[in-house]
């Protein structure tokens, strides 16, 4: 089966501490994304897999078989590199045919493998030529088409489309994902793109200063951030993340005061566990409804910044308390600089998270 | 008439592209520049083909041709290829019959000795250089400098506990003595030139390689080294211009059979107390330089790309 499973996995460089007791699992056909800024520990994280960097300590199983001890050239993985590392003094087609190399294949066997990939990535064409004389599209694929050659245990990919402009990334967004999904494989994708990874993930893992801060489907990071980190990387524009102070809850109802307001919003029930004390509330910038006057639910702001978006328009607005809160609103919605906005946080999408920074969630 | 550019072009000069070629006085004014360093070279090639009594007449012959007229006759004599078998043959006492002179064995002596111990330092350096790039030891730097220091000092200095350790191990004029030298000689040089060339490589594409199946051995022959051709093309001419005209070590410790030519000019032309044979030195000389100048002729692309190769963006 391929299957990737790290286990307490930990990779120090001297002093610093690059990742630390990493756990992830990642089931055949899965395909998983590591996600976090940069310097985080994910590419270190990939490469432990891949074996190019040894963990310090910690068990890497690819395929129920533990690799530690096992080079990468013994692993039966495959690879795609950030900047693509392809092979500069082999043609493109010679560079496909690499990793079917050390198989002991005929060369008929060979040569149809290679033209097979080349049909799918279409490389057709540019066979015979160079990786310096091909266009920055075509290394990528053939980067990609380097790895689905042969039939490895599972896939790896580092930043894949960093390195391509907006347009084409699109393209090969969808075009990696459709030839991941007819691999079936486990596959791991390393960037810093929460685009990128909403979409070609089934799960994704955000990772922090060495750590994995969640681990869950696009839709679970998203809606239910672990913690204030997550809540804040994943979802643009980002999350609005307000200090406040819990005074009561009633089971049903918190009252807090957040940002020069009193408010009462109804909160999850988990919220209980909170004793009255500081806590951060989260509320996307898309949770709000504008309200006409001031109410016991709304929080009472002054547009401050109007940035069209096209489809919607995001504003600025000023706190009582001083504080800055993100929303968007329709395009057809006119505000007006210095306009008093009441806004109606939805209860359903704001998260409360205690001193810790964790979530507070039944 | 039609642009320079496109007459030059039907003549089959293709222009680089997105560089502005120069004008044709620009052109000129460097050609003239480069013709006057080129003097000594067309000078000592003249003096080889001209009659050994016209050497030092005074005024001097200067050209085999007179260029259309552009050189007065007085300055221009007839050439001849005589020089060139008295290298090989001739007589050695006055009125004597043409003897062996040995020069046939001395230019297979300075090929053999230089392309073998060349070709030696190049093998042994470049998996030296590869270890000091990709396998650095603790103090890496501080090997590195300890290397080149034994370039630091001139030869002279050097030369007389050499000539001791090679009297007392018995390597003197044998040619695996002067093939060590040389070897020895031509190892920090390429150590320190082959390392700056698999500095520049990307690693990734040897994970790459190592993913897809490649030990790593397979990875330095397969992967690194294809690589740096332009590299091991560089410093195998530099290091072969550089043993090709060595004279001092091979002075002192080639003996009669391993005498390169550098020495044996030398002696063929202070012997016999006949005062100096200059056509015989330049056609010697003449001789001597065909070697590098052929091998540097048909690696001139290589080099061109192993000397820029640090400022060509990845």
């Amino acid at each position: 089966m391929s299957t990737i499973e790290i286990r307490k996995v930990t990779k120090r460089f001297g002093d610093f501490t690059a990742v630390r007791d990493a756990d992830l699992s990642v089931a055949a056909g899965e395909v998983v994304c590591l996600l976090g800024p940069s310097g985080c520990g994910k590419t270190t994280t990939l490469r432990m897999i891949a074996g190019l960097e040894r963990a310090t300590s910690g068990d890497v199983v690819i395929a129920g078989r533990n690799m530690n001890e096992l080079p990468p050239e013994k692993r039966d993985i495959a690879m795609v590199f950030q900047f693509y590392a392809l092979y500069p003094a082999l043609s493109v087609g010679q560079n496909i045919a690499m990793p079917l190399h050390y198989e002991k294949l005929s060369k008929a066997e060979v040569d149809a493998r290679v033209i097979k990939v080349a049909k799918i990535m279409h490389l057709t064409e540019v066979l015979d030529r160079m990786p310096s004389h091909i266009s920055e599209g075509e290394k990528q694929r053939l980067a990609v088409a380097r790895a689905i050659v042969r039939d490895p245990n599972c896939f790896l990919f580092d930043e894949p489309l960093s390195r391509l402009d907006v347009e084409l990334r699109h393209s090969m967004r969808g075009q990696i994902k459709e030839v991941l999904t007819g691999l079936s494989k486990a596959t791991v994708i390393v960037t810093h793109d929460q685009l990128e990874a909403l979409t070609m993930a089934n799960r994704i893992a955000i990772m922090r200063d060495g750590l994995i801060e969640q681990v869950g489907t696009p839709h679970d990071v998203f809606a239910k951030p672990a913690n204030v980190f997550v809540a804040s990387f994943i979802g643009t524009p980002q999350m609005n993340l307000v200090d406040a102070d819990l005074k009561s809850f009633d089971g049903k109802n918190a009252s807090v005061s957040l940002a020069g307001n009193d408010l009462v919003i109804a909160a999850d029930p988990a919220v209980s566990r909170l004793k009255p004390s500081k806590v951060t509330v989260g509320i996307r910038p898309r949770a709000f409804t504008a309200a006409n006057e001031k109410a016991a639910d709304t929080i009472a702001a002054q547009a401050e910044l109007i940035e069209p978006m096209g489809a919607e328009t995001l504003i600025h607005a000023r706190t009582a308390a001083g504080g800055d809160i993100r929303v968007v609103v329709p395009r057809d919605k006119r505000v007006k600089i210095g306009e008093a906005l009441h806004l109606r946080p939805d209860p359903k999408q704001t998260h409360f998270f205690g001193e810790d920074g964790k979530a507070v969630r039944a | 008439m039609s642009s320079s550019a496109s007459f030059m072009e039907r003549l089959g000069f293709r222009k680089a592209s997105g560089v502005g070629e120069a004008g044709w006085g620009r052109t000129l004014f460097v050609a003239v520049i480069a013709f006057i360093y080129f003097i000594p070279v067309l000078f000592i090639i003249f003096t080889a083909i001209k009659p050994q009594n016209l050497a030092l007449s005074v005024p001097p012959t200067l050209s085999p041709t007179s260029f259309f007229g552009l050189i007065p006759d007085q300055y221009v004599f007839s050439p001849t290829l005589e020089n060139f078998g008295s290298v090989f043959s001739r007589s050695m006492t006055t009125g004597g019959a043409p003897e062996d002179t040995g020069f046939d064995r001395y230019f297979f002596n300075s090929i053999f000795i230089s392309s073998v111990s060349v070709g030696l330092a190049l093998i042994i350096g470049t998996l030296a250089a590869f270890g000091f790039s990709r396998y650095p030891l603790k103090g890496n730097d501080t090997y590195l400098f300890i290397i080149l220091t034994t370039r630091m000092l001139p030869a002279i200095v050097v030369i007389i506990p050499i000539i001791l350790m090679f009297r007392t191990v018995g390597l003197s004029g044998s040619y695996i003595g002067i093939i060590l030298l040389y070897t020895a000689f031509n190892l920090a040089f390429t150590i320190w030139m082959m390392k700056s060339f698999f500095d520049e490589l990307s690693l990734d594409v040897e994970d790459a390689a190592r993913i897809d199946g490649s030990s790593e051995v397979k990875v330095f022959f397969k992967i690194c080294l294809p690589q740096v051709v332009a590299g091991l093309a560089a410093t195998f001419v530099f290091g072969l211009i550089l043993t090709w005209n060595e004279f001092l070590f091979a002075l002192l410790l080639s003996g009669a059979d391993t005498r390169t030519v550098p020495v044996a000019m030398n002696q063929a032309v202070s012997s016999g107390g006949r005062g100096t044979d200059w056509t015989l030195l330049a056609a010697i000389e003449t001789l001597f330089l065909i070697p590098v100048f052929l091998v540097t002729f048909f690696l001139q692309n290589h080099l061109l790309r192993g000397v820029t190769f640090g400022t060509v963006k990845r």
